[in-house]
């Protein structure tokens, strides 16, 4: 997995391209939240549309990276889902605990200032 | 190229649904490929569940299944998979990993055999339950039978079977919507 980030009226937008799996994206997902806290940036956007496969591994990261930002103060938002990764968190039920938006410019707004 | 540990097995030949009918050799190892199944015995590593994966991929799209459903098998295998070298064999490298495939003609069957402690399916949490859902782990089993049509896990003291079935013509669709 790929990943590099970039800043938008506060906001760290993370794109994520590749596979988001065990021994693959996960570590590679973990270690930039763990930067990005580490600067102080708690306002967090994955842009997942690039990413074309999770696992289960995948999805726990996901959800250690919404649980670590929020207990740190912060916002971690999902961007541009792709049909399969949508497809998971539905059968997971994390489609509605996480704050998944498909607009970029939307998505930026509705970080809390 | 991922290296792995295979030992194929020949089994009874068919003429239906052939999938492959060759031996090719790998360095100083053969497989041997029949027309129905397949099995081989792989090391307990991150390698051999990205091979178990790609190979139901591969064997999944030879069959008449929809390009979806081909996506959903391969990530059953991987699932029961990682839950063989990691939460099973823990990654030992004494322990191995067993993986058949079976056209049966009405469906893909797939056994997937670790050596660890043994799983109990009454063992395993509901990740969907409220105190769960924010775990980090433990929706492994629980995508495998959002995926397949039928699932059976079976404690060997020690070690786990877990057998997948999806049946031809039986798309996973309408379950996953059911979950909607």
């Amino acid at each position: 997995m790929k990943a590099s980030n970039r800043r938008v009226d506060g906001v760290t937008i993370l794109d994520l391209s590749g596979r988001i799996t065990l021994g693959e994206g996960s570590v590679v997902l973990r270690d930039q939240i763990r930067e990005l806290l580490g600067k102080n940036e708690k306002k967090i956007l994955l842009n997942l549309g690039d990413v074309t496969y999770i696992d289960s591994s995948g999805i726990g990261e996901l959800v250690s990276a919404f649980t670590t930002v929020r207990n740190q103060g912060g916002e971690l938002k999902l961007l541009n889902l792709t049909k399969k990764v949508h497809d998971l968190l539905q059968i997971t039920k994390l489609y509605t605990v996480f704050d998944v938006k498909d607009d970029e410019a939307t998505a930026v707004k509705a970080f809390g200032k | 190229m991922r290296q792995a540990n295979y030992r194929f097995h020949l089994s009874r030949q068919s003429q239906t649904q052939p999938w492959m009918r060759r031996c090719t050799t790998v360095g100083s190892e053969k497989r041997f490929m029949t027309l129905e199944r397949v099995s081989y015995t792989l090391d307990s590593t991150l390698d051999s569940v990205n091979k178990a994966e790609q190979t139901a991929e591969e064997l999944a799209a030879k069959m008449p299944f929809e390009e979806e459903d081909c996506h959903r098998i391969a990530m059953a295998v991987r699932e029961a998979a990682v839950n063989a070298v990691l939460h099973g064999n823990a990654y030992d490298p004494k322990k191995k990993m067993t993986v058949s495939f079976e056209n049966t003609g009405e469906a893909l069957v797939i056994k997937i055999v670790d050596q660890g402690r043994g799983l109990r399916d009454e063992d395993i949490p509901d990740p969907l339950a409220e105190e769960n859902l924010l775990k980090q782990s433990g929706r492994g089993i629980f995508l495998i039978r959002s995926f397949m049509d039928e699932v059976k896990i079976r404690n060997l003291e020690p070690g786990t079977e877990i057998t997948l079935v999806k049946h031809i013509g039986h798309s996973s669709g309408a379950a996953m919507e059911g979950t909607k």
